[in-house]
């Protein structure tokens, strides 16, 4: 009997991730991300004849510094070219784009994958990186279906793209989020994206296709619109099942565009490519070979040294790639790989973690689980971040669209819900008062400020050391938390003593306190007395309970053994 | 005064023996005079006059901008200038603080330029028809450049040389019209044509005035990536040169078919004069020559196609013919092999110019200019297939070419001989075309009497212009 090969998934990302610079890949424009329509668009931008690209060596330099994390060769000549295809946003009617030489080549994505979210069963993967390539962003068009007009917004239009082009090297949707997810951590530390996929600064989109292990790779299909990680991870899914369920029924996977539908986790055919299009590339004229040099000594004589993009000096600058992190966490403090992941994971929160053991005498293992669990559930809870450097580096951003007439009490109600609590109104009154525009129109809007850990690495760390000295105990603490939580500015003693939390140390107060326990429990004396000691944990619990939990379980033990025996 | 050369209108500006507005005045008076020449779009006459009495105070100060400061001058309309101030921050025209007209060009949508030649003596004593109906064209596409110069109007244009357009219609003027290096002079604020070929052009009535206006525009612009260091460059051209170390190639493929006799002769007269003189004069060979037309206008229609899609999008419900269309099989087909075609020619000169050539001279044009009514016999392909056969090797190869006036032909119309030098030496270029210039002894352009009362005429009743 022939055993037939189970169908398995291929898939292969395609990533556009936006460069975090101060102005666009060819102009002197500004990129910032909430101004007013078509307020950061020169001349160029906009295609008026006459125009030319001029490169922005931050730009460059990014796409450096990413190819460097990824393990990728850096081409020291790399060539720009035109991509023709004719869009409203697009002005020109080309993308300058890098198809024959790009900047990067030949990289890899390391990332851990854990099956079934289980931490303790991550696996180490790899996935290839053909390309990292630097092109244009396009302008943005803005549908206005009530009057069914469209509206062109060019600030994003030349803003510096890195396209990363993966080979087929996963076979599903989990694998690939884990592979999105470690490149945006990479990304962030790096500072060259903030590779917000909502925000669109980071955008995937997956090649998919179907074949049994051994045969060649199947027709594959594209999905885009695709907006986060748990999306992407959902949208490929589906792909994969669909296509097999064509297969098995006999039919064909046509080579198509297909976009995900965030509602019904479905992709939905969008064009196809059958047809294929023809982009005319060709050589970009206006600007010359892109050359990158591999130390300072070679950049030859006649090129300012700072205009250069040195390849020696960017490694030199460097910072703490993730997984290096997330390794020195486990080898200097010596926690968990998976804590390690959850640190790292939450911007800002590895710094807080090692404040916190800098500042405190108690062991790592034991500062892990209050800054993992207690201080991440009350942020989750209450939609804060970390640290300010986190907020600023990754904006917490809500878009509002607005018609021309005035929004009602209703709307401003839903808009706020979600995202702002009672402090923040009086700024989102701010914005309500912009309003009343005749078109349509974007206001992003940073509520920054409100958004921090109310708890500093300091008070928590004074915390766990009353613990580590034995002066609350551990239950009580817990409720010192939550307490400093809701009042930080308070002294975490003025916090105890006002509630009288001080673990009771005082040997003749506890003893009396047993004494009355035991009286009070003759029979179970007399069991524990026949030999059963179980029933001491009884004992226990009734002086826990009377003291709400202000004793020490093995000090209380030594005193009732010694009433008792 | 407004025949004289830039040095010499430059130095009496200097010591006040004119002044910036009275200069600029009898500038603007002439354009009026020559209307009928339809050389201009637009004459920007207040601004002129402004920035004129400007340029009289820096020189009455003795702080002139620089060696053009007051000296008029024209502008191809493809230059970007609508908003007057902004553009003189490019650096094409920040290093003339004067005033620019805008000068047509030969298929716009005002109507063809007529060359000044036409209206000359030479030509019109042989003629027997009316002025209006027989008119020779300047040749394009800067032929309004062109032609503002030839009338006297500027002392300076610019044009922009793409496959030969300020050189050929500089040779049909009887003008000087350098194509320099590309990359030596910024593109900025040029509306493109073709990217990789686009230089801007100098026109001028003198080799000396050619040479001066290079000096004050070439160099990197850091607003164009494609602009290079300029080489150190003299104060001016030396007075005295020695030939005898030279050696003047004539390219063999030139002798096209439609050659004019009179083409032919002159070319034939400046090698005899070159080797009289004691310069080796060889023939040499450029063999693709002959495919450089058809590869450049493959090219041509590649980057038209793609420069030209911000003007105008898509074009909905439009679908071209395959055999029309740019298509994929046709980008691969002839752009790539045009670009490889392109890379043989650019060798043939690097091969000449590498066997101890220092300048290939060559005719500018077939014949002298044509009858406007000849002329729009032909098909445009036709027209600009015959216009460019000589000058569009130079574009496809980026070196410096000049044309320079040589003699009258025998219907009594300027024929120009060009030079072509190598990468970066257009300064040796324009040293040895000004040894040939003061050979030539080219007329100085004299408008028939006809003319003259012509261009009053017009003057009075403004409705005709």
């Amino acid at each position: 009997m022939v055993i037939v090969p189970q169908l398995v998934g291929v898939v292969g990302l395609e990533i556009h991730a936006q460069i975090q610079s101060k102005s666009k890949l060819f102009s002197g424009s500004q990129v910032r991300f909430m101004s007013p329509p078509n307020s950061l668009v020169s001349h160029f931008d906009a295609s008026l004849p006459g125009t030319l690209p001029v490169l922005n060596h931050r730009c460059v330099e990014a796409a450096v510094l990413t190819g460097l994390a990824l393990n990728c060769t850096i081409n020291k000549r790399s060539l720009f070219d035109r991509k023709h295809y004719f869009y409203a946003d697009m002005p020109a009617g080309f993308q300058i784009t890098q198809q024959r030489i790009p900047i990067a080549v030949n990289g890899t994505l390391v990332y851990n994958h854990f099956e079934g979210h289980k931490w303790n069963h991550g696996m180490t993967k790899s996935v290839k990186i053909k390309q990292i390539q630097l092109e244009q962003d396009s302008g943005k068009s803005l549908h206005d279906e009530e009057r069914s007009q469209t509206l062109i917004d060019l600030n994003r239009a030349g803003v510096g793209l890195m396209e990363l082009v993966m080979e087929p090297d996963m076979c599903g949707g989990e694998e690939a989020a884990s592979a999105v997810r470690e490149l945006q951590l990479i990304l962030q530390t790096l500072g060259t994206c903030q590779a917000n996929m909502s925000e669109g600064q980071l955008r995937v989109d997956a090649n998919v296709s179907v074949h049994r292990p051994g045969d060649p790779l199947g027709v594959r299909t594209e999905v885009k619109n695709i907006n986060s990680v748990r999306h992407l991870a959902k949208a490929i899914d589906y792909e994969i099942q669909r296509q097999m369920k064509v297969l098995r029924s006999g039919g064909t996977v046509i080579n198509e565009t297909r976009a995900f539908d965030s509602k019904s986790s479905t992709t939905i055919a969008m064009r196809d490519k059958e047809g294929l299009q023809d982009y005319r590339f060709m050589p970009e004229p206006n600007l010359p070979p892109l050359f990158v040099y591999e130390t300072e000594d070679s950049v030859p004589a006649g090129v300012d040294s700072a205009q250069a993009v040195v390849v020696e000096r960017l490694i030199s600058c460097l910072p703490e790639m993730p997984a290096q992190k997330r390794m020195r966490l486990v080898e200097t403090y010596d926690i968990q790989l998976e804590h390690s992941f959850t640190l790292v994971n939450e911007e800002g929160l590895v710094d807080y973690f090692e404040s916190v053991v800098q500042k405190t005498k108690a062991k790592p293992r034991k500062v892990i689980g209050w800054v993992l669990d207690d201080l991440m559930r009350n942020l989750n809870l209450h939609n804060l971040n970390v640290s300010q450097s986190s907020v600023n580096s990754r904006p917490s951003v809500f878009t509002l669209v607005f018609m021309s007439s005035p929004v009602s009490e209703e709307e401003k109600a839903s808009f706020a819900h979600p995202v702002i609590s009672s402090s923040g109104t009086s700024l989102l009154s701010r914005i309500f008062s912009l309003s009343c525009r005749s078109v349509i129109y974007e206001v992003n809007f940073i509520c920054s400020l409100l958004l921090v850990s109310p708890l500093s690495p300091e008070a928590l760390a004074q915390m766990i050391d009353l613990i580590e000295s034995g002066r609350i105990s551990s239950p009580v603490a817990k409720q010192v938390f939550q307490e400093m939580w809701k009042a930080p500015e308070l002294p975490v003693e003025q916090i105890i003593e006002e509630r009288d939390w001080w673990m009771i140390s005082d040997v003749e107060q506890l003893r009396a306190l047993c004494q009355r326990i035991v009286d009070g429990h003759p029979e179970a004396v007399q069991l524990i007395k026949g030999g059963n000691k179980r029933v001491m944990n009884k004992l226990i619990g009734e002086i826990h309970k009377v003291t709400k939990g202000r004793t020490d379980p093995v000090q209380v033990v030594a005193i009732l053994e010694e009433m008792i025996f | 005064m407004l025949g004289l050369s830039i040095k010499e209108v430059s130095q009496a500006l200097k010591e006040g023996r004119v002044s910036a507005t009275e200069l600029t005045r009898k500038c603007i008076n002439q354009i009026k005079k020559t209307s009928y020449l339809n050389a201009f779009i637009t004459v920007t006459e207040e601004s002129a006059m402004e920035q004129a009495q400007r340029a009289d105070k820096r020189l009455c100060t003795g702080k002139p901008l620089g060696p053009l400061d007051g000296v008029p001058f024209s502008v191809k309309d493809n230059f970007c200038t609508e908003y007057v101030r902004t553009t003189c921050a490019s650096n094409m025209l920040k290093a003339f603080p004067l005033f620019w007209v805008r000068a047509g060009s030969t298929d716009g949508a005002f109507g063809p330029v007529r060359n000044p030649w036409g209206y000359a003596s030479p030509y019109r004593e042989q003629s027997l028809e009316d002025p209006d109906v027989d008119w020779v064209i300047t040749g394009g596409s800067s032929g309004g450049s062109a032609a503002a110069v030839a009338a006297l109007c500027s002392f300076l244009a610019l044009g922009s040389d793409t496959g030969g357009s300020t050189r050929n219609p500089g040779s049909l003027c009887g003008l000087v019209a350098l194509k320099p290096t590309y990359g030596l002079l910024s593109r900025h604020g040029l509306i493109p044509l073709v990217n990789s070929m686009d230089v801007p052009g100098i026109i001028t009535r003198s080799v000396h005035d050619a040479a001066a206006v290079l000096r004050v525009l070439q160099g990197r612009d850091k607003k164009d990536s494609t602009t290079i260091q300029a080489p150190d460059t003299p104060p001016s051209l030396p007075e005295l040169f020695d030939i005898r170390d030279l050696c003047i190639g004539i390219p063999k493929e030139y002798h096209a078919p439609g050659l004019s006799p009179d083409s032919l002769a002159q070319w034939s007269r400046a090698a005899a004069m070159f080797e009289q003189a004691g310069a080796r004069v060889q023939e040499v060979s450029l063999p693709h020559t002959r495919y450089s037309i058809v590869c450049y206008h493959v090219l041509c229609c590649c980057e038209v196609a793609s420069n030209m899609a911000r003007f105008d999008g898509l074009e909905y419900g439009h679908r071209s013919a395959v055999d029309t269309s740019t298509d994929a099989i046709n980008y691969e087909h002839y752009f790539k092999k045009a670009q490889q075609m392109r890379r043989l020619i650019s060798e043939d000169f690097k091969t000449v110019f590498n066997s101890g050539v220092d300048v290939l001279l060559t005719p500018t044009t077939l014949s002298d200019a044509a009858r406007f009514a000849d002329f729009i016999q032909e098909d445009n392909r036709t027209r600009s297939a015959q216009e460019d056969v000589f000058t569009q090797p130079v574009n496809m190869a980026g070196l410096p070419a000049v044309t320079v006036p040589t003699a009258l032909s025998s219907r009594g119309l300027p024929i120009g001989l060009q030079l072509i030098g190598q990468t970066l030496q257009d300064w040796k270029l324009l040293t040895i075309a000004h040894w040939m210039e003061q050979q030539l002894n080219f007329p100085m352009i004299n408008f028939h009497t006809d003319s003259n009362e012509r261009g009053e005429q017009r003057e009075r009743t403004p409705t005709a212009a």
